[in-house]
């Protein structure tokens, strides 16, 4: 399954409650206000980290772009372009697009 | 992935999973939700409906909305078994930070701990999110 979340992590809830749920070898795209979660220096930096663990995690590189944080981007985290974001789409039969 | 090539005898019924994470009146995500759950149970799928974070607070009894002039479609979770739709999951973890119990709830649920709601979405074809 790919996971995708677009909230920041200090905005709501959505990210944490997908880490609890995401199973071993789902992916998770952060896009939209989702990628600050990707850059060091967080609080969320320790989390993300150890859901690399299990997980396939990538963030959508235009947004970070746009944000100013591409810089900042966790290692283990992988960037997609749009391309990407529709290669992944494809990959996994089931998407949940958290709100 | 093996299950989505299915037998080209006859349309093939779906595991749907709704999945329900805010207040009901705050925003109309709730209301919405419940309207596209009782759209695919019409069309005979296999319909799921999960409720975690403020999505809890969508089932909670004795909702009175008289006072904020919105229609109160609480009551309409006690009608989905008549679309049969009877797979109700909550979060434990999510009633529990909120305060709640299964008595505080309008319907019978299954709770489900954060690990087997997980394994539960893993088995799905289609998730939608609320």
């Amino acid at each position: 399954m790919l996971h995708i979340v677009n909230k920041s992590p200090f905005q709501t809830s959505t990210l944490e409650t997908c880490l609890s749920m995401a199973q071993p070898g789902n992916a998770l795209l952060l896009i939209e206000d989702g990628v600050y979660a990707a850059t060091v220096g967080s609080a969320m930096e320790t989390p993300l980290r150890q859901a690399c663990a299990t997980l396939k995690i990538y963030a959508l590189q235009p947004d970070l772009d746009a944000r100013g944080m591409t810089g900042k981007l966790i290692d283990g985290v992988t960037l997609v372009d749009y391309g990407g974001f529709v290669d992944l789409s494809v990959e996994f039969p089931t998407s949940h697009s958290w709100l | 992935m093996s299950e989505q090539q299915a037998s080209s005898s006859g349309p093939r019924i779906k595991k749907f999973m709704f999945v329900n994470r805010k207040a009901p009146y705050g925003t109309i995500y709730a209301l919405e939700s419940l309207e596209v759950v009782l759209i695919t149970a019409t069309f005979d799928q296999d319909v799921s409906l999960v409720f975690i974070d403020d999505g809890v607070y969508e089932l909670v009894k004795g909702q009175q909305t008289k006072g904020i002039g919105v229609k109160n479609f609480s009551p309409s979770y006690r009608a989905l078994d008549g679309y049969d739709v009877e797979k109700l999951y909550v979060d434990q973890a999510s009633l529990e930070q909120r305060g709640l119990t299964e008595k505080d709830l309008l319907v019978p649920v299954e709770v489900l701990d954060a690990k087997a709601m997980g394994q539960l979405m893993q088995k799905q074809d289609v998730i939608l999110s609320f």
